[in-house]
């Protein structure tokens, strides 16, 4: 790792004003401290949120808040996320492992970065470590790769499973300026599609800070499923995963959502199979025309179009279970 | 053979001429160039930060000073000497490193020691109670939960939490919930039959 001085305010005043051009937060540190000792990031200051970010997890009349702060054990196990949220807590134990996820935050969560094996390795070239120089993964290994809104520049994608879950149920992301101004945001506009500009993966302004994560009341109950396809059965990054929510009533769908996590530059919401699927009845029949209608609108690269089949595959088998209620997970 | 010179092939003659010159030319530099070296130096390269800190580790106090680049690990193994401790990746990818902070299991390689202020630290050396070994110490033993046993530090303080969560109804939920303890060479029947003897 590279020197740097390190500050551990007690307010978030504090943390604006010691925080510079060149400055990284720290929260949890699963990412950040990794990026650190690869150089990847180089921050001559390090500002520990420790006393900054609140931890608590709040019910309100309209959903639920969670602290940027909050760990994702203290979200995954936290009981009215697990009675009215369960799919927040089915695709965090999706990720990482129990060590990692107690020390990881939900802000850090959204601010963490791509795990593309370009990105990770600073012999080779990469625009979103190194803007300008290029992308290794677009004529190279695109197995991690995307196959939606990417660009030339960039065809990495974001790796969070939490993030999933979150997009599919609406949440909102609430942020402070430097300037000490609040300010809300779909989760949907949170993360942004790499175009010119891969290094930017957020809409978040510099040196702004993550608050709090709203995720509003729904009527999914136990309607939903989070599948996860990867290399391993556990503890590695999705090469596809699924969030399914249905809120299914006489049979019929009245409402339907679908992400997926390991195909774009950000959490993907599937709003045409969620249309679709509107109103109709959850058959089989349905679920796999929904199920082509997502993938098909997926452009696979040169060498990974075999994610076209395994998403597919996943979006059936996520809906399937959402609409069965098999909400019990077997390990 | 016997009869070459006995002079070390290591210092030639070029490398006395270049080196020498080399010391010669340092000697005559004036100080106001290597001030302002320093000086330039102090603007580009940030100076290492050197922080107080005082913890627990098996329930002794510490009072130290830590670079705040240290990490918790390095803490351990190379300022205290508790080498139980392993490193394996050094980049939270395989779980020999696993502590307990506040009782909670954590990776102390992705941990920064300067953000442990008054917490609380246990590591391997501080299960047993004397000569008497922790049950899950025991139960490694009892039913060889390793083989080559770098990762068995950090499979046990793995384990102890995973029966502390109460994640051992099934074999496959210890496996899931194990899942970050990574063993090369293969001991994981070992280690998951260790768990369910323990938390029974």
């Amino acid at each position: 790792m590279r020197p740097f001085q390190f500050h551990t305010p007690k307010t978030t005043e504090e943390a604006f004003e010691m925080a510079t051009s060149k400055t990284a937060y720290l929260a949890g540190g699963t990412n950040q401290v990794d990026l650190m000792k690869k150089h990847i990031a180089t921050p001559d200051s390090v500002i520990n949120l420790k006393n900054v970010s609140t931890n608590t997890i709040k019910t309100t009349n309209d959903g639920i808040r969670l602290g940027a702060g909050s760990t994702n054990s203290e979200v995954a196990n936290h009981p009215e996320i697990l009675q009215k949220y369960p799919l927040l807590s089915k695709a965090i134990l999706a990720g990482a492992s129990p060590q990692i996820r107690n020390m990881a935050t939900t802000g850090g969560n959204l601010l963490q970065r791509t795990r593309c094996p370009y990105f990770y390795d600073t012999a080779l070239p990469c625009n979103k470590r190194n803007p300008g120089s290029g992308c290794g993964a677009l004529k190279g290994n695109q197995r991690m790769s995307a196959i939606i809104g990417y660009s030339s520049k960039c065809v990495a994608v974001h790796p969070s499973d939490f993030c999933v879950a979150l997009v599919a149920l609406d949440a909102e992301v609430e942020t402070t300026q430097s300037d000490g101004t609040s300010k809300t945001t779909t989760f949907e506009d949170f993360h942004r599609l790499p175009g010119e500009n891969p290094e930017k993966d957020t809409n978040l302004p510099e040196n702004a800070l993550i608050t709090s994560v709203f995720v509003p009341n729904n009527a999914f109950g136990n309607n939903i499923a989070y599948v996860k396809i990867r290399e391993r059965d556990s503890y590695a990054f999705a090469l596809i995963s699924v969030a399914a929510a249905l809120e299914i009533r006489n049979g019929t769908i009245k409402a339907a959502r679908l992400a997926s996590g390991g195909v774009a530059h950000k959490p993907w919401r599937w709003k045409n199979a969620e249309n679709y699927l509107k109103n109709k009845s959850a058959t089989r029949k349905n679920i796999e025309a929904a199920a082509k209608l997502a993938s098909s609108e997926a452009e696979p690269l040169a060498h990974n179009s075999f994610k076209i089949g395994l998403l597919e595959g996943a979006i059936i088998t996520a809906l399937s279970q959402a609409a069965d209620n098999t909400l019990e997970t077997k390990w | 053979m016997k009869d070459q010179p006995s002079l070390p092939k290591t210092f030639s003659r070029r490398f006395f001429i270049k080196s020498s010159s080399a010391f010669a030319a340092l000697a005559v530099i004036p100080n106001s160039v290597k001030a302002f070296y320093n000086h330039i130096k102090e603007i580009f390269v940030p100076k290492k930060e050197i922080l107080p800190l005082s913890l627990r580790i098996n329930e002794k106090p510490y009072s130290l000073d830590v670079d705040s680049r240290s990490t918790l690990l390095d803490l351990l193994r190379e300022i205290l000497q508790l080498t139980g401790t392993k490193k394996g990746c050094d980049h939270g990818q395989c779980g020999a490193c696993t502590v307990h902070v506040n009782g909670k299991r954590v990776l102390s390689c992705l941990t920064l020691a300067a953000t442990l202020p008054e917490t609380e630290v246990t590591t391997i050396e501080g299960l047993a109670k004397g000569d008497e070994l922790h049950p899950m110490q025991e139960a490694f033993l009892e039913h060889d939960g390793f083989q080559c046993g770098y990762c068995t530090p950090g499979q046990i303080m793995s384990a102890v939490a995973c029966v502390k969560e109460g994640r051992t109804t099934s074999v496959g939920e210890i496996k899931e919930f194990m899942s970050g303890n990574i063993c090369r060479c293969g001991a994981y029947n070992g280690i998951t039959n260790a768990i369910q003897s323990v938390a029974k």
